[in-house]
């Protein structure tokens, strides 16, 4: 009973501290706070989508960029090259990144692809998209596509920047909401029985193709959310942003720093990540000095902390 | 037509020997530590610097720095697996494969911070020197390339076949604990087999030095084609690397030609893809 207290506790100080943390650049009009915060606040989105299928389902992707992009271009396209309102660029990345999730992953799973060769699989896929994107006319090829300059909420572009983190934290608390479901919910049971043991959950009689196939669907609709986000906010995009390979290399650093298959994972690892690059860059302002950090910590995590920074807290209960 | 198709085939091939080189070195590490080494792209890119130092510097030539970096790549690749792989990882298949990811990512970007991320090209009096023979022109420099490549591999195979250090490293890669019965130390063979798949890297950053150009990412492009190679010969076969990297030298080198250069590249993925889907095992991988 007292286990279970203080474990309630903790979890509501942490609430607690994250929402007071998430508000405050409400309250200071502070621009390079509120652009910290969004960053911080997408890289936690993004991250959380990850975890999806990567930390919860254990299915490590190295390609999570191909959702990214088709998020980010179908956003580019709908406000250049349609009339149509850039709002509904948000349900159709969500249909669009989720058909290629479930494509990808039904050709995948179906073929039995698991761990190192899974990863490879999708980079192979996100290059491919790159290269298709690089080289075909709809997307422009390589020149990218600007996004013209509209401000105002109908056209999803914020002056005010503290709208952008609005949105941004609207979708992380989605995406944290499922999250939250998926540690609950018997959807993410069967997800998380096939991370431990996925012959033992396939003789309990889980379809492991389809709930894994379904876990990249809901990863990729939410990753390709993020692209649209980007796109909106940047207005300009080219194949290497879209689909190059740092996008996936973020996604997957903030869940494996702060704890993959958590619920507060990737938001931790996010603030952490953010706080040591952003400092590291008061030091030394160079390009690739922020990166090399970041690989840094990945082996320091990979090495010290395999579960992230949540385990240190179990860790430390149990002495 | 036929000509200039046949000029495609034979450089593609030309180049797949090297390829073949970078995908031995990756094939070894698999086959004996079974580790996807992700960061062998990025090592690639650090013999490239260090071959393209040892020219703009010493005004070494490029074969001339073969033996060189093939034993300082060694060096590198031995002491990175002995104090950073080897014990981050712990011998777990995600840990691994996200260690060799962090040590690609420090590496790229810590060439980034010394070089900058310019484009370099080497020239040497060879770059632009052909050679005829009847119809075609062969580049002199990728044919050079070839036959030390090819050299590279024999040389290889002999290490690992004929001598001891070669056969405890296949057995500690069959049968870690008889090989430990045996007295050979399977951590030291860990650290030689990686240190050695990665000096094959050294050998082929020479190789590719007078015909491609060096940036802290070029090993991006090189991750998935060796990759592709050594997944379409077989994880961890040696004729696998070979015949995969002369096969992925034509299709890139054909793809090219006929998609051009933007659309060309997307061979390599689509071969990936097609024999991880279809065939995983590779044309001459064993069962998993």
């Amino acid at each position: 009973m007292r286990l279970r207290l203080s474990a309630l506790a903790s979890v509501a100080l942490a609430s607690v501290a994250l929402a007071s943390v998430a508000l405050t650049p409400f309250a200071l009009s502070s621009q390079f706070l509120v652009n910290l915060a969004t960053l911080t606040a997408f890289s936690a989105f993004i991250g959380q989508a990850w975890n999806i299928s990567g930390g919860f389902g254990g299915l490590t992707s190295f390609g999570h960029a191909a959702y990214f992009g088709v998020g980010a271009y179908v956003a580019a396209l709908i406000t250049t090259r349609t009339g149509l309102s850039p709002w509904l660029a948000f349900p159709a990345a969500a249909c669009l990144g989720a058909a290629t999730g479930g494509v990808i992953g039904f050709a995948s799973f179906r073929a039995g692809l698991r761990g190192s060769y899974f990863a490879l699989v999708t980079l192979a896929f996100a290059e491919a998209f790159r290269v298709i994107a690089n080289s075909a006319g709809f997307t422009s090829g390589g020149l990218g596509i600007h996004l013209p300059l509209r401000p105002g909420i109908a056209a999803l572009q914020f002056q005010d920047r503290r709208l952008s983190y609005a949105l941004v934290l609207a979708l992380l608390g989605l995406a944290t909401a499922i999250a939250l479901q998926l540690r609950r919910g018997r959807f993410g049971a069967r997800l998380i029985a096939l991370r431990e043991n996925e012959d033992a959950a396939r003789a309990l009689g889980i379809d492991v193709v389809r709930v894994k196939t379904t876990a990249l669907a809901l990863s990729g609709a939410l990753t390709a959310l993020g692209g649209v986000v980007y796109a909106q906010t940047y207005l300009y995009i080219d194949p290497g942003i879209a689909f190059g390979t740092e996008r996936s290399v973020e996604m997957l650093l903030v869940c494996m720093i702060g704890g993959a298959g958590t619920v507060l994972g990737p938001i931790l690892g996010a603030i952490l990540l953010h706080a040591i690059a952003d400092t590291a860059r008061l030091w030394i302002d160079l390009p690739g000095v922020a990166p090399m950090l970041y690989g840094v910590v990945l082996l320091i995590a990979v090495w010290l902390l395999p579960g992230g920074v949540v385990a240190l807290r179990t860790r430390l209960d149990r002495g | 037509m036929s000509e200039i198709l046949a000029a495609a085939l034979v450089n593609g091939l030309l180049t797949g020997g090297v390829y073949a080189l970078v995908a031995l070195g990756l094939t070894l590490i698999y086959g004996v530590l079974h580790i996807v080494n992700f960061a062998h792209g990025a090592l690639l890119m650090v013999g490239m610097f260090g071959a393209w130092m040892l020219a703009t510097h010493l005004g070494l030539s490029p074969y001339a720095a073969v033996p060189v970096m093939t034993l300082a790549m060694f060096g590198f690749g031995w002491a990175l697996y002995r104090f950073v792989i080897g014990r981050v990882s712990r011998g777990e298949d995600r840990a691994l494969l996200l260690a060799t990811l962090g040590v690609s990512i420090v590496l790229e970007n810590a060439a980034l911070i010394a070089f900058s991320g310019d484009m370099r090209q080497l020239q040497t009096d060879l770059t632009f020197a052909v050679w005829e023979m009847g119809p075609l022109l062969l580049s002199v420099p990728r044919l050079i390339s070839f036959a030390v490549a090819v050299a590279m591999a024999g040389l290889l195979w002999a290490l690992m076949s004929r001598t001891d250090t070669g056969r405890a490293i296949r057995a500690v890669a069959r049968e870690p604990e008889g090989a430990r019965l045996m007295g050979i130390r399977p951590d030291r063979m860990f650290a030689l087999a990686y240190g050695i798949g990665v000096a094959c890297l050294g050998a082929a950053a020479c190789l590719l030095l007078p015909t491609f150009y060096v940036s802290p990412n070029v090993g991006d492009t090189f991750v998935l084609v060796a990759f592709t190679i050594v997944v379409l010969g077989g994880m961890g076969s040696f004729p696998g690397a070979l015949i995969g990297g002369l096969l992925i030298g034509v299709t890139e080198s054909l793809g090219g030609l006929l998609l051009g250069e933007s659309l060309g590249p997307i061979c390599i993925s689509v071969v990936f893809i097609a024999v991880l889907l279809l065939r995983p095992t590779g044309l001459f991988g064993a069962a998993r």
